[in-house]
């Protein structure tokens, strides 16, 4: 497929971040927690994003399905889907995306069922809008677990959370998200709450039915073997800020950005073995409170130079047909 | 499930005996001896003596217990010491009276404790949450009899609105009668379960169910019943369970107040008459409804949570 620098035509595009800032209001003053974000969600393709913690990921998974906390705002941008802009949506026109256009699958599988409401009540519940019977609605739900590849499925639905693992509690988020048929999963680090051999499964499970279902996902990880096995696209974070985005082969095998060559070096087998987490490079984030005016990872790049404290740097094509936010990919800078 | 219960039957019939047997000893230390209540001031000391080996009294304390006991567990509560009537038939004719009196205070507070609570959070930092806030401490803080009072001046003395005096007589006239008691029972606990169920529902409202429910669409209305106030009552279940010793010693100063019958009533009577085996029988009852309560209320939680139901 065509990278993501050559942008796709309208039509190839189920999502579109463009220009997204995102700030958090503290009684210690404004977190910028996401700056001048720019994304495209293919159709039926699923992007990856990795950083390191705090780098804004969920910041952005939630501003895709409008579930931000309350003390956040959008400065700028916009998110487009279709003739929707979900960055400026009404309450009201959010109900109507969620759970039928846009799904999402959380992080801890162990929190976000309805403790006191049985699995099959939860499964009904988010089918209210549609105008089927009870009995199809139960239906639906048995064949959505059983996609998932949940033993027994049908006893299921009488069982309250508790009394399933964790593996088959996000298997049945994962059912649920489905259920619905959105356009787009989106997925806040779905394996990070699991051991490996679990975390494995699902990762096979969320391709296999990502390619049965096409939807497009947005898929948030620390675990870079996972990103490399179920991703086309791939976007790096950093502070608040894209470092670095295109294919994953691009962004795998010829990375340009320092911070993502870090990632890679700090991995030996690369991608081949399965990190649980993303490598530690020394040093610390920047305080998002306010933002170095030059490039943000300057002061733990081992390449940095003067330019880098001076100028931010923008998104320049990089040789693999990525985008680099690095001032060694300027082609300026060879020319030099 | 079923062990549990049988444990906590246990339990409870253990708290009962302990607090019957403190009470008898409370009641010993008591200046007043029964014997000379009854038979006046001019009885003769031998006369007394008699009257005393009759009612027990001569016997060693533990023994008076232990008789006591005993004779609990052949249904028989003793006599009234003027009347001779069977005690638990005098303490179930007036029981009925102080349940339907603590069950519409328990009612009628739950439902607006919940209701203000809930509207409490969902509201919270707007000027109807301070002044709820407000408004909950305030009168959670004023004990039930001042409460009483004062709404006896005030609906019954002034307006004219409300009797005073009395259980009514028939249905319609026994509510008329139950709304000022009621009143004055439940209206601090109004205060404690909106202020319980707030803070259990600010909790609950950051728990990621919550948001896993948003993020399905589901209507607001729909999120907030089954999804944050279905988990935020529980605390409320556990403090009205509770709470039904403190209702029960509301009623006691109550039931004087508006000189309605029910235990509360009879109690204050059998104590200032040192009629010492309708005082026992009552206490008795009472104990037992209050533990059972505390039962009921931690069997409707695991009804109503399938995680305590497990645990337990
Ligand atoms: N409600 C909030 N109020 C204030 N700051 C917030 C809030 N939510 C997130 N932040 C801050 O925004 C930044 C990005 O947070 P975010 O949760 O998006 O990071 P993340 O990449 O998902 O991290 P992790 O990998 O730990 O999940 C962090 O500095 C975080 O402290
Ligand atoms: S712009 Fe400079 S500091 Fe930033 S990543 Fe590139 S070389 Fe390092
Ligand atoms: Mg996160």
């Amino acid at each position: 497929m065509s990278t993501q620098s050559t942008a796709a035509p309208a039509d190839d595009t189920l999502l579109a971040v463009e220009g997204l800032s995102v700030d958090f209001e503290t009684p210690r003053g404004t977190i910028h927690a996401l700056r001048d974000i720019d994304l495209t969600v293919p159709k039926g393709k699923v992007l990856g994003i990795v950083g390191e913690s705090g780098c804004g990921k969920s910041t952005l998974a939630y501003s895709l399905i409008g579930l931000l906390a309350e003390n956040a705002r959008v400065a700028s941008g916009a998110i487009r889907m279709g003739d929707h802009d979900l960055a400026r949506l009404a309450p009201s026109a959010w109900r109507d995306l969620r759970g039928t256009r846009i799904a999402m699958i959380f992080q801890d599988p162990m929190t976000a069922l309805n403790p006191v409401t049985t699995i099959g009540q939860q499964m009904l519940d988010i089918q209210y809008r549609d105008r089927i019977g009870r009995n199809a609605k139960r239906a639906r739900a048995i064949e959505f677990l059983e996609q998932v590849q949940i033993p027994d499925a049908a006893s299921k639905l009488a069982a309250y959370p508790h009394q399933l693992s964790g593996g088959m509690r996000q298997r049945v988020c994962i059912a649920m998200a489905l259920l619905t048929q959105p356009d787009l999963l989106i997925a806040d680090e779905p394996t990070t709450a699991l051991d490996a051999t679990l975390e494995m499964q699902i990762v096979a499970l969320l391709r296999d039915l990502q390619r049965k279902f096409g939807c497009s996902v947005v898929f948030v990880s620390h675990h870079l073997g996972t990103v490399a096995e179920l991703c086309d696209d791939v976007a790096v974070m950093y502070a608040g800020e894209v470092v670095e985005r295109g294919t994953a082969r691009a962004l795998f095998h010829d990375p340009q950005h320092p911070y993502t060559q870090a990632l890679l070096d700090c991995d030996p087998a690369r991608i081949k073995v399965a990190t649980r987490t993303l490598p530690t490079i020394p040093g610390t984030l920047p305080d998002l409170r306010q933002p170095p005016a030059g490039c943000a990872f300057r002061a733990r790049c081992p390449r940095s130079w003067g330019r880098c404290e001076r100028d931010h740097p923008p998104l320049y094509p990089g040789a693999a047909g990525q985008r680099v936010r690095c001032h060694l990919s300027d082609p300026a800078e060879d020319a030099a | 499930m079923l062990f549990y219960t049988a444990q906590r039957l246990v339990l409870s019939v253990v708290i009962v005996m302990v607090a019957v047997s403190i009470l008898t000893l409370m009641l010993h230390v008591v200046p007043g001896d029964p014997a000379v209540m009854i038979l006046g001031p001019r009885a003769t000391p031998e006369l007394i003596e008699r009257t005393r080996e009759a009612m027990g009294l001569d016997r060693p304390l533990p023994v008076q217990i232990l008789m006591f006991f005993a004779n609990i567990l052949r249904g028989d509560l003793g006599e009234d010491v003027f009347t001779g009537r069977a005690v638990s038939q005098i303490v179930f004719e007036q029981l009925p009276y102080t349940m339907i009196l603590i069950s519409v205070a328990i009612l009628w507070s739950a439902a607006c404790g919940i209701a203000l609570g809930a509207y409490s959070a969902l509201r919270r930092n707007t000027w109807l949450d301070t002044l709820s806030g407000v408004v909950s401490v305030g009168t959670i803080s004023i004990p039930a009899f001042v409460m009483a009072l004062y709404s006896v001046l005030i609906f019954a003395v002034w307006l004219g609105w409300l009797p005073a005096i009395g259980a009514g007589d028939g249905f319609l006239d026994g509510i008329v009668h139950l709304i000022l008691p009621a009143f004055a029972i439940g209206v601090a606990w109004v205060g404690y379960i909106a202020r319980i169920v707030r803070a259990s529902m600010l909790e609950v409202m950051t728990q990621p169910h919550v948001r896993m429910a948003r993020a399905f669409g589901l209507p607001d209305r729909r999120i907030t019943r089954s999804h944050i106030l279905k988990i935020a009552v529980l605390p409320a279940v556990t403090l009205i369970g509770t709470g039904v010793a403190h209702l029960f010693s509301a009623a006691v100063f109550v039931e004087v107040i508006f000189a309605r019958p029910g235990i509360g009533a009879l109690l204050v009577g059998a104590v200032n008459e040192r009629n010492y085996p309708i005082v026992l029988g009552a206490v008795l009852i009472t104990t037992c409804i209050i533990v059972l309560a505390t039962l009921i209320s931690d069997l409707v939680v695991a009804l109503l949570d399938p995680r305590q139901r497990e645990d337990i």
